[in-house]
């Protein structure tokens, strides 16, 4: 019987999602025809659909006409009944089209998720360009003609977001170890794709038998320039969802990002000739000369509002609000002003967010760090759907023709030239790396070479007078684009599983790792000055002092510009580690990969017993005292509950939220435990100022706690923003009931378990715990100037003295 | 000459002793003071560590212990050896493996400086606050909170459940391997001017 309800139950479950996909799936529906429907409503169909503004200057237009002719008859007018409710919607149709379109996209993603096995068979691009593609014929069956993708809303607004995402959380590291091997790739291989394509092409064409004999040289150039650049878009879309190893993604990935300024110079090279016919060599001289000042130029100008925002951002701790928006508007800005000069955008735009990115998250506050972190995930996200979508609708849109000669011949030459590329220029780059790259690695570069919308936006800004096989070069396009996005894309999760090429490691980066990091880039170093050779470690270092000394003093407010490397990752480290376990609960589960019964006093050396100042106390006397302790503890552990209460709803400061709250989990669970716990009372054995003292499974708990309840020890943050409300100053007994707090988490700390009689029991002789007996009387002391003060809202309890 | 594996080229061994005969000022021998005229390594923090690494031992490959006061320049090419770049690649995991041993051993010998086969908390604190001497004044306590982390981090990796009055007594080799197992030192601990000839693989 329990059974069939259960077996009811999954099948409702399943119908109910069910049906919510088929609810999601007609909403959207809905809203396409609903789109659709009001558009001849606005008497233009308009092929620019989102983001054409025409529909609504035309709309404008309209009014206009409608207001002149009135005005020319002013004596006819008659009386109407006053419209209680009238139809407008030129007036919003381009933003309310753009809506629709976005929000089309953002349902799109939703229900692929709802889906379960989908999206781990089919990667998301290839998802949204069938969406596309279904969007698209619905448009045509309604009889509209569906929008094509726009050149200039593609580059000016659905680009950049993606591009800033990916060059703002570069990993500058492998990046910049890698970055000949980078640059061999885009720049060589990129020409080398594209002088092959285009001369083999060239070949093909002039083959009697294809009617393609129209497409002259520079045409297939042209073509090859256009088509054999890695998208950026694409891998990243691709590659995220297959994890494979920082080399192999970071190769990929960056030659998809720097390949950008060879495409634009030969864009523009082929395109400038190919209507006069001829290239000389001055032409290919000044090319070579133009490719260094794109590349360069687009750097020089991203870094130098990279700069700027850095140095805005150190101003900003007053109006912590507006900080994200200086990165998002420095970094278009960067994008904008080298697309003004044709520079190269894309690099730009990467060099932009590479450079301002550690002197911007030293400066501004937590929030203002995930803000900007979720809006760049989010813009990005919202364009690469909106793009895959467009390609499709794009693909039902345009005119095609399809050559099969072409198309075929298009498909396997690119193929070939990536594979022979890729071959070529490793055995010509293994000869430079330490760290060579195998066939493996050949290969999985040479596969996950995918092209995307930048090759169709760039031949769709092709003029049509200049080339009249415009339409067939777009076909050829998006078939390629659909090929590698399909068959590449669907294909390559199942080969790296197959070829059991090395995966993304998800390890955490531990202290010591960091330690050595560190350590063996000084020894590289000093190695390399002993040598008196002058190698990358060299100049790194220079580099590194050279930021240290002068950039960051420029750029970062405050103390943060003297924290070393090491600290602010320490730190970092803590803080993660504090969130962990609030979101854990409160220390139940141990926060740390490994767990562990070791604590800071299994390291800490013994130490030797001192003398002893005060004397050896009878048993009597001991068992007095501990009762006296245990009774007034729970008390003040009472009242310290009441008292938080009010502290913590009362508490201004948002920021000190996480570690309140934690403290309060804390509290709680410590309530829990003692509750649980019977006669025995322990006591910590060393010295309460000394920084941590605790067992492991509040190890780390404690530790952030003593953090953050010991600021000044610890970080060099000036105390104007946010720090929690409860501070501790341990020289200045003047806030007993903070220090009793502090108190009472180490004692608790170390009474977690009670079920293990292992903790530091008080045990007779008291001479082995003389310190243990140290800290009784400070504790008896502290305890009674707590009680003699309160505190707000702790009348309940009495004062009663505990020493007679 | 036991224990190379792999001998450095004819050309690479020209050029360093050129550069020992500079650093020693054409003596036979090269002292602590010698280091000290390299002005670059002035702003190295661990330079001291650097430094003394040459005049360890240990890492001369005789199994050897102490520290002398001079060096020749056949012990200097020994110890500079320890970073020539290998080719990784065509390694089997043994050799992989034994060459992370020797580079991660070379880091041991550079710590441990008492040479008791372990480093201790105050061995691994003085590492910590020579790292971040140059960095600034932030206190003991900031380098003695990280050194105590890393440490508790150790044990808690090797040793995994101790008994709170059982006592840590320091990093041993083996644990030292284990903790530094995330980067690959083989392939990073190296300078690149000291390439070798490939074509000798003794084994």
């Amino acid at each position: 019987m329990a059974l069939g309800r259960l077996a009811l139950g999954t099948v409702g479950a399943s119908r109910r999602v069910s049906l919510q996909r088929g609810l999601l799936f007609l909403c959207a529906l809905v809203l396409l025809l609903l789109s659709e429907a009001v558009e001849p409503l606005g008497a233009s169909g308009s092929p620019g659909g989102a983001g054409d503004s025409s529909g609504g200057s035309h709309g404008l237009q309209k009014g206009c006409e409608a207001d002149v002719t009135k005005s020319k008859h002013p004596t006819n007018r008659t009386k109407k009944p006053f419209p209680v409710l009238s139809f407008d919607y030129e007036h919003v149709k381009t933003p309310f089209e753009i809506s629709l379109w976005v929000l089309l996209a953002s349902l799109m993603k939703l229900g692929f998720h709802l889906i379960p096995r989908l999206s781990s068979i089919v990667p998301e691009s290839c998802l949204l360009i069938v969406v596309g593609l279904l969007v698209g014929g619905l448009i045509k069956v309604v009889g509209e003609t569906p929008p094509v993708l726009d050149s200039q809303v593609f580059f000016l607004f659905l680009l950049p977001p993606i591009i800033l995402d990916a060059g703002y959380f570069l990993p500058i590291r492998p990046f910049s170890e890698n970055l000949g091997t980078i640059l061999m790739f885009a720049v060589v291989g990129t020409l080398w794709n594209s002088f092959f394509m285009g001369g083999l092409l060239y070949g093909v064409c002039q083959i009697k038998g294809t009617d393609l004999n129209t497409v002259n040289l520079l045409a297939c150039l042209l073509f090859g320039s256009i088509i054999s650049a890695v998208d950026p878009v694409a891998v990243l879309a691709v590659f995220e969802e297959i994890h494979i190893n920082e080399l192999l993604h970071i190769l990929v990935f960056g030659e998809s990002l720097l390949n950008d300024a060879v495409t634009v110079v030969l864009y523009h090279l082929f395109e400038e000739y190919a209507g006069v016919g001829s290239v000389s060599i001055l032409d290919v001289f000044l090319g070579v000369v133009c490719f260094l000042v794109v590349a360069l130029g687009g750097v020089l100008v991203g870094a130098f509002y990279g700069i700027l925002a850095a140095f805005t951002s150190r101003f900003t701790s007053h109006t912590r609000v507006i900080e994200p928006l200086f990165v998002f508007v420095y970094s278009y800005m960067a994008y904008l002003s080298a697309e003004v000069f044709h520079l190269s955008g894309i690099m730009a735009l990467i060099a932009c967010g590479a450079v301002m990115r550690p002197y911007v998250e030293a400066n501004i506050s937590h929030k203002s760090h995930t803000t900007i972190k979720y809006f760049l995930k989010m813009w990005s996200s919202v364009s690469e759907t909106l793009i895959f979508i467009f390609l499709g609708v794009s693909t039902v849109a345009g005119n095609h023709s399809w050559n099969w000669t072409f198309v075929t011949v298009t498909i396997i030459l690119c193929l070939v030239s990536r594979v022979l590329g890729v071959v070529g220029l490793t055995y010509v780059i293994n000869k430079f790396r330490i760290v060579k790259l195998t066939t493996k690695d050949q290969f999985i570069v040479a596969y996950g070479g995918l092209r995307g919308a930048i090759a169709f936006s760039l031949g769709y800004l092709l003029d049509k007078s200049h080339f009249p096989m415009r339409d067939m070069f777009l076909t050829a396009i998006i078939t390629v684009i659909f090929f590698t996005v399909f068959v590449q894309g669907m294909t390559i999760r199942p080969l790296v599983d197959l070829l059991a090429v090395k995966k993304k490691q998800e390890t955490k980066r531990s202290i010591n790792e960091e330690i050595h990091t560190q350590f063996l880039d000084h020894l590289l170093t000093g190695i390399e000055d002993i040598c008196g050779h002058y190698g990358h470690h060299h100049w790194k270092d220079k580099l590194n002092r050279f930021n240290k000394k002068y950039v960051k003093k420029c750029l970062i407010a405050g103390e943060r510009s003297k924290e070393p490397q090491l600290i602010a990752f320490y730190h970092k480290m803590e803080m993660k580690q504090a969130i962990e376990l609030v979101e854990s609960g409160g220390g139940v589960k141990l926060p740390s990969a490994v767990p562990s019964t070791v604590s800071m006093q299994n390291i800490q050396p013994k130490k030797p017993p001192s003398d002893r100042a005060i004397p050896q106390i009878s048993k009597g006397r001991e068992e007095e005292i501990r009762k006296i302790l245990r009774n007034n503890l729970q008390k003040t552990r009472q009242r310290l509950r009441s008292y938080n209460r009010h502290t913590l709803v009362a508490d201004p400061y948002e920021d000190g939220w996480n570690d309140l709250l934690f403290k309060r989990q804390k509290l709680m669970e410590i309530e829990k435990k003692m509750s649980k716990m019977s006669n025995y009372l322990t006591v910590p054995a060393a010295a309460p100022d000394s920084p941590t003292l605790s067992r492991a499974r509040l190890a780390s708990a404690t530790y952030v706690l003593q953090k953050i309840v010991y600021p000044q020890a610890y970080s060099s943050k000036p105390t104007s923003d946010d720090l929690p409300t409860i501070k501790v100053d341990l020289a200045s007994p003047q806030s007993p009931d903070s220090v009793n707090l502090v108190n009472e988490f180490q004692k608790a700390a170390t009474q977690n378990d009670p079920d293990d009689d292992g903790g530091l029991v008080m045990k007779v002789p008291f001479a082995d715990k003389d310190q243990g007996e140290q800290d009784n009387k400070k504790e008896q002391q502290r305890l009674m100037r707590c009680l003699s003060d309160p505190g707000p809202g702790g009348d309940e309890e009495e004062d009663e003295p505990f020493l007679p | 000459m036991t224990g190379w594996r792999r001998p450095v080229s004819l050309e690479q061994i020209s050029i360093l002793h050129k550069r020992f005969m500079q650093l020693s000022h054409n003596e036979d021998s090269l002292r602590r003071e010698d280091f000290k005229t390299i002005s670059d390594l002035a702003s190295n923090p661990i330079r001291f560590q650097i430094i003394e690494a040459f005049f360890d031992k240990r890492n001369f490959r005789q199994n050897g212990e102490g520290s002398v006061e001079e060096i020749s320049f056949e012990q200097f090419l020994t110890v500079m050896s320890h970073f020539r770049p290998v080719p990784v690649h065509t390694m089997t995991e043994e050799q992989r493996e034994s060459l992370r041993r020797e580079k991660l051993r070379f880091l041991f010998n550079m710590h441990d400086t008492d040479n008791d086969g372990t480093i201790t908390l105050e061995e691994y604190r003085r590492v910590v606050e020579e790292l971040l001497s140059r960095s600034g004044a932030l206190g003991k306590e900031t380098a003695k909170g990280i050194a105590d982390a890393a440490m508790l981090e150790v044990a808690s990796v090797s040793v995994g459940h101790m008994e709170p009055d059982e006592f840590y007594e320091g990093i041993t080799f083996d644990h030292f391997l284990k903790i530094l197992n995330g980067i690959e030192i083989e392939t990073r601990m190296h300078i690149r001017f000291l390439n070798m000839d490939t074509t000798n693989l003794c084994k």
